[in-house]
């Protein structure tokens, strides 16, 4: 009898236990760089929107944990043979959260109003590969022009205005991902608004207070909610990152996509592999104005970008947060042959011979100093490595003054074409193709700031564009990079880094270059 | 009394009218706009966007949009937190910055003006010399230093306090912030009570008061300390504008969703809108509270009337 009472209790104990653990809601409370702007995806811009919206929308393609591109709303796709029609096969089981089907005539819907100049939408020029949309976003074209069309409730037809072939990884863009037709009609611009908003990804919107937070839980109608794990994520904005890391280390967030990098070996001391430092596809660089006397002599650029201490800006002024660089596009592309300039791999010290002798040429010296204007936009690490380069600068004769300018400022003074010598800019990839860093030195790119023009680089970057065969476009993407580098109108410093801090708690999340993790693919103790 | 309330107000709207004025112009002619980005956006891109927000009309003509809008009681749509209008980022954001202003304003005046007193009856003894050693401290320590202190003292190491975040309004969400923003108001309250008792004690009134033999509990706290509190409500006033109005500084380390970010934020990001949003809604709290001051000095000193 009395060991019937014990293993009563014992049972009813492991029933309580499992039932408390079946109960107990598995949320990911995820620390994220700043709030969103705007959950509408033809109306967002940032990463973090990218983050949200990537677990609340499903495109026609989308990422696995590790980055790559999976189907998504379309299950197969066929493309003919000149790379210009992509017809997507829609999966039948994908509906929106309300519980009507996704279909291809909502892909049209909303990729016309992405395009509708009335829209006003900044990554507009995402869907510019399409057939007539940049015509369509001018308001050259009618939206009934535009090269997609619904041939059936399933079944989606895209000319596009020449062979793209990043075009799919364009797609998994957000301002390429479907809105429900039904759910702008009913609620115009406020679609957006938690509990109005109808997606079909793995999460619905149920919260959204600004500043404070973004609550998002599963969607039991999403085609593979059997396999998510989470039952809601919570996007946490955190600004102040030294704050941010004492919420992780008292557990109230359990992962941050940045931290104080200025404390980053005491941090790797404190949370070892919980912090995730990976290369990420972007590029951090200086531009010289290259129509502009002295800046316009390749050779001088060469030797400026010579006696700039890559490694030492990396370790002491970025804590090893980022990666020296040597090229435009940063290593991590598939298929594609990054190209360095010619001094990449020679010591430091050969470096400052060879560009001593250059700056003696051009009678450059401490006596006969140069005088050179740099331009930043406000942030601390930004001067720090301005006034690191002047330094670095200084003993071959270059009298460095620094303008430091907050972000906006600095931005609409190199789009206007402002005048300056050297100027500190960034590219971050929107997505995983080298075009998108090369365009930078394109002749009338609008990001081309140093108005840099060289016949055959743009000829090599037009020929990549006509290029149906992928190996050839690479190569020819490549060779331009190579002349790019040569030329160095535009001078790379330090590729970014992703650095993520991550709870042992969370499963699945995988470190990749675009710093994309989906939330279907993580789970929580 | 109502009369010269109305009066008041009526005089507030060209106070307003000239504030909106000289912000919206100045505002314009910062370089750069709300969709100035590290990414540049085509410029076609860009007409669109500026269209649809009217930014490519002349500013004199966004000027007169803008008054005829706020006239109506529109403040507009941000430009940058775009799925909100100001009104309704206010609506969130002013309730969180005046539940924890209003309670550090509260605190400071309470706590403050009890410090104050005592150290005014203790002069120049050891009580006295430690009020007014704590309340320099106080004031010195900038809240970019006392945060994260107590961040690290309650949060991390004693457990007694959350590091940051709202979780709805939590009591024990607030007290750090609380803190942080009482601690220099409640140093500065401190340093002008002891000052001004100080003064009153040694007041004409207050010694009659003595000579007709009124217990030191009437003199104090019904004589001396009235007069006393005349400096204190004229601090009180433009600090509690301030509070309520939020700080950014306790907003963005505690991670609270008030107001006080936006004033700073939107500078920043050219969200013309909440920019102008901002400046009316601290002008508007500050004009108010500068009239609530003058109304209660008519409470404290007998001699203030307003008719």
């Amino acid at each position: 009898m009395k060991l019937t009472i014990k293993s009563l209790l014992v049972g009813t104990t492991m029933l309580l236990m499992t039932t408390g653990g079946a109960m107990a809601e598995s949320v990911w409370n995820r620390g994220a760089n700043s709030d969103v702007q705007s959950l509408d995806p033809h109306k967002t811009s940032t990463v973090e929107e990218a983050n949200i919206l990537r677990d609340l929308f499903v495109g026609l393609v989308t990422e696995d944990s590790a980055g790559n591109t999976i189907p998504g709303a379309a299950e197969s796709w066929t493309v003919s043979a000149d790379g210009k029609v992509y017809t997507f096969k829609l999966r039948k089981d994908d509906v929106w959260s309300d519980g009507t089907a996704v279909t291809a005539a909502d892909f049209v819907f909303a990729w016309r109003r992405l395009l509708d100049p009335k829209t006003g939408s900044e990554y507009a020029s995402m869907g510019f590969p399409v057939l007539n949309a940049e015509e369509i976003n001018g308001s050259k074209a009618k939206a009934e022009d535009l090269g997609a069309k619904a041939i059936d409730a399933n079944m989606l037809e895209v000319t596009l205005k020449g062979p793209t072939p990043y075009f799919l990884e364009m797609l998994t863009h957000q301002a390429m991902y479907p809105v429900s037709k039904a759910n702008i009609e009913k609620f115009g611009d406020d679609f957006v608004k938690a509990g109005n908003l109808v997606s079909n990804g793995a999460f619905t919107l149920v919260e959204n207070v600004p500043n404070d937070h973004i609550k998002i839980v599963k969607n039991p109608k999403f085609f593979d909610a059997g396999n998510v794990k989470l039952d809601a994520v919570n996007y946490i904005p955190v600004e102040d990152r030294a704050a941010g890391i004492k919420r992780y280390q008292a557990g109230e967030i359990d992962s941050m996509n940045d931290m104080p990098t200025e404390q980053l070996a005491d941090l790797k001391a404190k949370f070892g592999d919980q912090i995730h430092l990976t290369p990420e596809l972007g590029t951090y660089y200086y531009i010289f104005k290259a129509q502009k006397a002295p800046w316009n002599n390749a050779e001088l650029r060469n030797a400026i970008s010579m006696v700039i201490d890559r490694d030492q800006l990396a370790s002491k002024v970025w804590q090893n947060s980022m990666i020296p660089a040597y090229s435009l596009v940063p290593p991590g592309v598939k298929g594609y042959e990054t190209r360095t300039t010619d001094y990449a791999e020679m010591p430091q010290l050969d470096r400052e011979d060879a560009a001593k002798k250059v700056f003696d040429k051009l009678g450059i010296s401490p006596e006969h100093p140069q005088k050179l204007e740099l331009r930043y936009n406000t942030s601390e690490n930004h001067k720090n490595t301005a006034v690191a380069i002047q330094e670095m600068l200084k003993p071959f004769g270059f009298d460095v003054t620094l303008v430091n300018t907050d972000g906006k400022t600095h931005y609409s003074y190199l789009e206007q074409h402002g005048d300056f010598d050297v100027a500190r800019a960034g590219w971050i990839a929107d997505f995983k193709d080298p075009v998108t860093f090369l365009n930078l030195g394109h002749t009338g790119d609008g990001n081309n700031y140093g108005e840099y023009s060289n016949k055959d680089y743009d000829a090599l970057l037009d020929a990549a564009a006509r290029e149906s065969d992928p190996g050839k476009r690479m190569k020819e993407l490549s060779d331009a990079e190579a002349i790019l580098m040569k030329d160095l109108p535009v001078m790379p410093l330090l590729y970014y880094g992703n650095h993520n801090v991550v709870s042992p708690k969370l499963h699945g999340f995988v470190d990749n270059v675009m710093d994309k993790h989906p939330s279907r693919f993580v789970s929580k103790d | 009394m109502l009369r010269y309330v109305i009066r008041r107000l009526l005089t507030a709207i060209p106070t307003l009218f000239l504030i909106v004025t000289i912000s919206f112009f100045l505002m314009h002619v910062a370089p750069g706009g709300p969709f100035n980005m590290e990414k540049g956006i085509p410029p076609e891109i860009k007409a669109n966007i500026e269209r649809v927000f009217h930014l490519d009309e002349p500013v004199w003509m966004q000027y007169l949009r803008y008054l005829n809008n706020l006239i109506h009681g529109d403040l507009g749509p941000s430009y940058i937190l775009l799925n909100f209008s100001v009104a309704e980022l206010f609506r969130v954001g002013l309730w969180v910055s005046a539940q924890i202003g209003a309670a550090a304003l509260a605190l400071s005046l309470v706590v403050g003006s009890a410090l104050g007193v005592i150290a005014a009856l203790r002069q120049n003894r050891v009580l006295d010399y430690v009020v007014v050693a704590t309340a320099t401290a106080g004031s010195t320590i900038p809240t970019f230093v006392i945060a994260p202190i107590i961040q690290l003292l309650f949060g991390l190491t004693w457990h007694m306090l959350p590091i940051g975040g709202w979780n709805d309004g939590a009591f024990l969400n607030k007290v750090g912030p609380v803190i942080t923003l009482s601690l220099p108001q409640l140093a500065t309250v401190a340093r002008l009570m002891r000052g001004s008792m100080i003064e009153s004690l040694h007041s004409d009134h207050i010694n009659t008061a003595r000579s007709l033999g009124l217990s030191d509990y009437a003199v104090v706290v019904r004589h001396a300390m009235r007069g006393a509190l005349l400096p204190i409500i004229s601090y009180a006033g433009p600090a509690a504008a301030g509070l309520i109005t939020g700080s950014i500084i306790v907003e963005t380390i505690f991670q609270i969703p008030g107001v006080g970010r936006y004033f700073i934020d939107a500078a920043l990001n050219r969200d013309y809108t909440l920019v102008m949003g901002t400046v009316v809604m601290i002008a508007v709290f500050t004009i108010v509270f500068n009239l609530v001051v003058d109304l209660l000095y008519a409470v404290a000193d007998p001699r203030v009337r307003y008719d």
